[in-house]
């Protein structure tokens, strides 16, 4: 990856550094991605290979997680970075952490995608609506790493925007499903594991606005967790510039 | 004290810290707006010769809090420092215009008491300068200067200010030995010392530990934080991290001019200048 705002260090082993970790990640962050749509898939089309391939997977992620942090960790020490590398290297941290925890949950719909696959297939359009939702959400974690790569703030505010419709789609899932349990107690228990897959996708779209944060915070310098959309895009609209504080008094 | 003042620091830039668990203790930026100003520096322009070296710097000191000078080498930020207690005079070919203020009053005007200026405004350089004294009479210089001649007047500030800098325990059994027999660090530790003696209002630290050891770097990074309980603290120093570690506010200049003078935290995450950036991250500019 080339990017302008990681390199033109005086040391080029420390532009070398800051690339690396950025590429880990989103290599990690690509991994994640495919590991989410494949448990989806085998979750919808009751395929207990598949599902049983993300889960052996899943160790790769968390490998991904430690040695990343293990980089990160090096530089600090290392380098004492500053200002957007110092983000930098925080906003992946913590990226990694949000990315392993979608990793966790694509292993969670896998496993229910492995009760899904034993005896008989429930009704095709109880998944529709899943597949929907699920879709979303892989789009969404795909946008927001591209956010991350591009370091692209107006994009990062854009997944964020889409999370809204994830939750939406989750209570209409959750709402929808409770008619089919009351239509069909016998298959409580395997309706039961969609509410819990979809109760998963809501999570990881979760994690991606969080990762989607970090991106935010790497470019703007500001912290925009636990504040409103419209706040967040004001943060990120604003003009960059701060000039000596003696021009504001 | 400290968690008081930063408490009070009820305005801030950085909102977007919704209210919440940690309310009233998140970490406010600093803004010199809301500061008691000790000194301020007003368009101030210097020049060597033909050449000039501060070009319309203005600033204010903030009281009571530890202000960095950082900048690549010759970006002039020494001779600002200098300028504070008219170090600059002894230049011959230094010429200055603009102003630099002291409770409201120029200190470039004709009628200023320059030694008296000096009194209030001490300096430390970047190597050790005791004198050829006993470490008693390196902190008692400044009050014989200024005629204290009661024995015990002079024993106590004596003792007082070699306290202050954490000294005391290591020369209390040899004061009247020379001053040369210290080490470096204790060396600059007791010119901090001679310093405080006279009761200045402000302290200019000229890269106090350029010439030091890790341990003594920190010896004095630690009594910074402590001194400026007291005093309006000034300090320019190579060290990034160090100006990161030990002051409140940190002014960047690049070639005779201020370019950013902002709460230290503040301006290590998140710079306002391009400039500034590549500079603190160590990238060309």
């Amino acid at each position: 990856m080339e990017n302008k705002r990681i390199g033109g260090h005086y040391s080029h082993r420390y532009d070398a550094e800051l690339e690396e970790i950025v590429n880990r990640a989103l290599a990690m962050g690509g991994l994640v991605e495919s590991q989410l749509s494949s448990a989806l898939r085998a979750f919808i089309e009751g395929d207990a290979e598949r599902a049983e391939a993300v889960i052996e997977n899943d160790t790769r992620v968390n490998t991904f997680e430690v040695t990343i942090d293990e980089r990160c960790v090096e530089i600090f020490a290392r380098r004492q970075p500053a200002a957007m590398d110092l983000r930098l290297i925080v906003a992946v941290i913590k990226t990694i952490t949000d990315l392993e925890r979608i990793g966790d949950l694509a292993e969670s719909i896998a496993r229910m995608a492995q009760r899904q696959a034993e005896g008989e297939r429930l009704r095709k359009q109880t998944f529709r609506d899943i597949e929907t939702m699920g879709n979303r959400v892989t789009r969404m974690l795909e946008e927001a790493l591209d956010a991350f790569a591009r370091m692209d703030a107006a994009a990062a505010v854009e997944v964020v925007r889409q999370d809204f419709a994830i939750d939406r789609d989750h209570e209409a899932i959750i709402r929808q499903n409770v008619t089919y349990m009351m239509e069909d107690p016998r298959n409580i228990s395997r309706m039961l594991d969609v509410t819990h897959a979809t109760r998963a996708l809501e999570r990881a779209g979760d994690h991606v606005r969080n990762m989607c944060e970090y991106t935010i915070y790497l470019v703007k310098g500001r912290d925009v967790r636990h504040i409103d959309l419209s706040e967040m895009e004001a943060i990120v609209n604003a003009g960059e510039s701060r000039g000596t504080d003696e021009k504001e008094s | 004290m400290l968690t008081e003042t930063r408490m009070n620091q009820s305005n801030s830039t950085a909102t977007g810290m919704g209210t919440g668990l940690f309310e009233g203790t998140n970490r406010q930026i600093r803004s010199l707006a809301h500061e008691d100003i000790a000194m301020t520096v007003e368009n101030l322009d210097l020049y060597y010769g033909e050449t000039q070296a501060l070009k319309s710097v203005s600033l204010k000191i903030p009281r009571q809090r530890v202000t960095a000078f950082i900048g690549p080498s010759g970006c002039g930020k020494s001779t600002l420092l200098r300028c504070f207690n008219r170090m600059n005079d002894l230049v011959e070919s230094c010429h200055i215009e603009g102003a630099i203020n002291l409770h409201d009053v120029n200190i470039y005007r004709r009628d200023t008491d320059v030694a008296e200026l000096r009194r209030r405004v001490g300096m430390v350089f970047q190597k050790p300068n005791p004198f050829p004294k006993s470490i008693y009479e390196n902190v008692a210089y400044g009050l014989r200067l200024q005629g204290v001649k009661n024995r015990r007047v002079l024993d106590e500030v004596v003792e007082q200010s070699i306290k202050a800098v954490g000294l005391w325990d290591e020369v209390k059994d040899r004061l009247r030995s020379n001053a040369f027999g210290l080490s470096g660090g204790q060396q600059q530790r007791l010119v901090i010392a001679r310093a405080i003696a006279i009761e200045p209002e402000v302290i200019l630290l000229d890269e106090p530990t350029s010439a030091l050891d890790p341990i003594s770097t920190a010896k004095i990074e630690e009594l910074i934080e402590e001194l400026k309980q007291r005093y309006t603290i000034l300090i320019v120093t190579h060290n990034m991290q160090q100006a990161a570690r030990v002051s409140d506010y940190t002014a960047y200049m690049y070639l005779g001019e201020v370019v950013e003078h902002a709460d230290t935290m503040d301006l290590f995450t998140n710079p306002g200048q391009k400039a500034t950036e590549d500079y603190i991250t160590g990238r060309y500019g």
